[in-house]
């Protein structure tokens, strides 16, 4: 088991045909990701890396009974394309594009709940069990197998944490970069009770930055419904206020948002919260030998 | 980004948000023009430095005047001034132009913003009986005085969300649908513009029971400028750190610190998580900055010239993870870009990921005296700050 997806997951990519679309196909087609198809308006009919591309997402999901679509549209149309996949059924969009503007993400994650599409990003590596699909940006070949969640807002920290918990001897089971906007969508609320109830994981990795209070209302849900073991990483202790830290969404603002508040509330929820990402690996080699 | 003043308030003028009357000026001349033939002859007026920073009162920046003369003297006063406020540093912001406005009768002060609300993901609209007082000061002692309201987009401002601020300032029946309209134009202001925050403090009544924002306050959501050419154009370099500026025209994100230790780093996160690490091994970071993605030669050699700019850098920790783009290839781009920018610091290099072995061994041969390999972040961190020290 994982959670999000697995094997079996049918992926269709939007911005199918572009750089970025057709780089990233490929790596997840190689890592053995079931891409079953992609949209690029105006190219529908054609094939591409051997597979079909659709003008509409509906087309490609009738034709192709995908469930999952990856989006690499750039960021002016990132909103409509969010929509598009929610309007045809789509029952997760992992959204890898940056910069996309936050009014159209408000609009378009208030849509994708309304009929019922869980979304992952904007601006973020996107999703990935370990040794059966990858959707997203991330280097595969640093996911091994093993019983260890992650939930990062951050790409580049997320890929040194799961290389921490393999040189420790231990796996990833799903990783899953949240993206660092200031609109995002699962975050840790939602994907921490799938780990809970998932199996195959034994273990949380919890990585969060500065800005917003996301990490807050995690601490408080960990405290009344977690029972497995979360270590925890806040990027930006020396970010100094008022400064957005590369993520739009990381910013200390009017005083909240701080490293060292995220870190008390965590654990004061029992939390392993660790003051370097250089301790990841150790700690949760430490706290599952007990 | 952030605007004026004096360009926010012709933002309102344009959304009909009712604002004072008044110019910009960038030199006396144009400020007794402004004085004379837009406010009147016989004043009063107010001159008010523009700089993007709060604070500027109490700084000595904003002075009501009755005086012809005086706004002449003060406007010379001003000019060239480096105001020093709670908001702009220690080394405080020169000003380059200010603001005549219209002195007008204040029957009542209070406050009126609206920014994004993250955890509902809709925007927020904020007003209090607490104007000029900084908002996060009332939400530290008097959290009660500040009345918040979201506005879901798809129904766009209602009455009801105008009765339930105008009712929550204990406004009189008689001046709600006054307070509405105004509430009602700045949000579609908000929604128009893609800003990230709009600040009204103090919105002002008048004994004639007009509301007139005194000041204005607007930043707008970088990643929609693009559909904003016309506000992609307010954009003052001179307010902006030179520095962070020069890093954006080639893809690097820059933040200076007050360390002695340079990062060069690939993805936001990892670059934070480096800042904490050297703090955390006994060392002070001297910037943040994520090379992004491709980490070429050339963004490599900028980012060590940016770095260097900064006389304090004593060592500099590279910290790359390398995924889609391989370690090999990075180690390659580092030494390239010790041709291109001359670096007389050691420079910690710590390379993982794809292809990390090879990277290692590429800088190892390469004979570079100053370049020290690390094997991980802990490794780096330590030796970046051992060679600082």
């Amino acid at each position: 088991m994982s959670i999000l997806v697995n094997k079996n997951t049918k992926i269709i990519v939007q911005g199918f045909t572009g750089k970025e679309g057709t780089f990233h196909a490929e790596q997840c087609l190689d890592y053995g990701s079931k891409i079953v198809g992609g949209v690029t308006p105006g190219k529908g009919g054609q094939t591409h890396l051997n597979l079909p591309v659709f003008n509409t997402v509906k087309e490609a999901v009738t034709k192709t009974e995908a469930t999952v679509s990856m989006i690499f549209v750039p960021p002016a149309f990132v909103g409509d394309a969010v929509m598009e996949a929610a309007d045809a059924g789509i029952s997760l969009a992992v959204i890898i594009t940056e910069g996309a503007p936050v009014v159209d993400m408000m609009k378009a994650k208030a849509y994708a709940t309304k009929k019922g599409m869980d979304t992952i990003g904007p601006n973020c590596p996107g999703v990935i069990t370990s040794e059966e699909c990858k959707i997203g940006i991330m280097p595969g070949m640093v996911f091994k197998k093993g019983n260890i969640g992650l939930i990062s807002k951050s790409g580049t920290l997320t890929y040194e944490a799961a290389n921490q918990v393999v040189q420790n001897g231990l796996g990833i089971s799903t990783a899953v970069g949240i993206g660092g906007d200031p609109i995002i969508g699962l975050s840790y609320k939602q994907l921490l009770p799938m780990f809970e109830a998932d199996k195959d994981t034994t273990a949380i990795v919890l990585i969060g930055e500065i800005g917003g209070d996301l990490e807050i209302q995690a601490a408080e849900y960990i405290k009344e419904n977690i029972t497995k073991p979360v270590v925890a990483f806040i990027a930006g202790q020396t970010a100094p206020a008022g400064k957005r830290m590369g993520h739009a969404g990381a910013i200390v603002s009017g005083g909240s948002g701080t490293a060292k508040e995220k870190m008390e509330a965590l654990t004061k929820a029992g939390v392993h919260v660790v003051v370097s990402p250089a301790e990841i690996g150790e700690t949760l080699s430490k706290v599952l030998k007990g | 980004m952030n605007i004026h003043e004096y360009q926010a308030k012709e933002l309102f003028v344009k959304y009909k948000v009712p604002t004072t009357i008044g110019g910009v000026a960038n030199n006396t001349e144009e400020a007794l023009k402004v004085a004379k033939e837009v406010i009147g002859e016989n004043g009063p007026w107010v001159v008010k430095a523009q700089i993007h920073a709060g604070g500027r009162g109490k700084a000595g920046g904003v002075k009501f005047l009755t005086d012809i003369k005086k706004v002449e003297s003060f406007t010379q006063d001003l000019l060239g001034k480096t105001l020093v406020t709670h908001q702009t540093g220690p080394e405080g912001k020169v000003v380059k132009k200010v603001y005549v406005q219209e002195g007008i009768d204040i029957e009542k002060e209070f406050y009126l913003g609206i920014v994004l609300d993250r955890q509902n993901e809709m925007p927020v609209m904020m007003a209090s009986t607490e104007g000029g007082v900084e908002i996060e000061e009332v939400a530290e002692a008097t959290p009660e005085k500040i009345i918040k309201i979201n506005i879901d987009p798809a129904i766009g401002f209602q009455g009801f969300h105008g009765r339930e601020l105008a009712f929550g300032l204990g406004l009189p029946k008689s001046d709600i649908n006054t307070f509405i309209k105004f509430a009602s134009a700045l949000y579609t202001m908000y929604m128009d513009l893609d800003t990230e925050m709009i600040e009204i403090n103090p919105l002002v009544q008048t004994p004639d029971n007009r509301f007139v924002a005194l000041d204005a306050k607007v930043g707008f959501d970088d990643n929609a400028l693009y559909r904003h050419k016309d506000i992609e154009a307010l954009r003052d370099l001179g307010e902006e750190e030179p520095t962070e500026t020069e890093a954006a025209e080639y893809g690097l994100s820059y933040i200076k610190l007050d360390g002695s230790v340079g990062c060069m780093v690939n993805g936001a996160g990892l670059a934070m998580g480096t800042m904490d690490t050297i703090n955390y091994v006994g060392g002070t970071p001297a910037n943040f900055l994520d090379v992004g993605g491709s980490a070429s030669a050339q963004t490599v050699a900028k980012g060590f010239e940016i770095i260097l700019k900064d006389k304090n850098v004593k060592s500099i920790f590279v910290n790359i993870f390398g995924g889609i783009v391989r370690c090999d290839r990075v180690a390659n781009g580092i030494i390239e870009a010790t041709k291109i920018t001359k670096i007389n610091v050691p420079v910690i290099v710590r390379l993982d990921g794809t292809n990390a072995k090879e990277a290692a061994e590429i800088l190892n041969n390469a004979g570079i005296s100053n370049i020290i390999t690390a094997t991980d972040l802990a490794d780096g961190a330590k030796k970046a700050v051992a060679h600082a020290k």
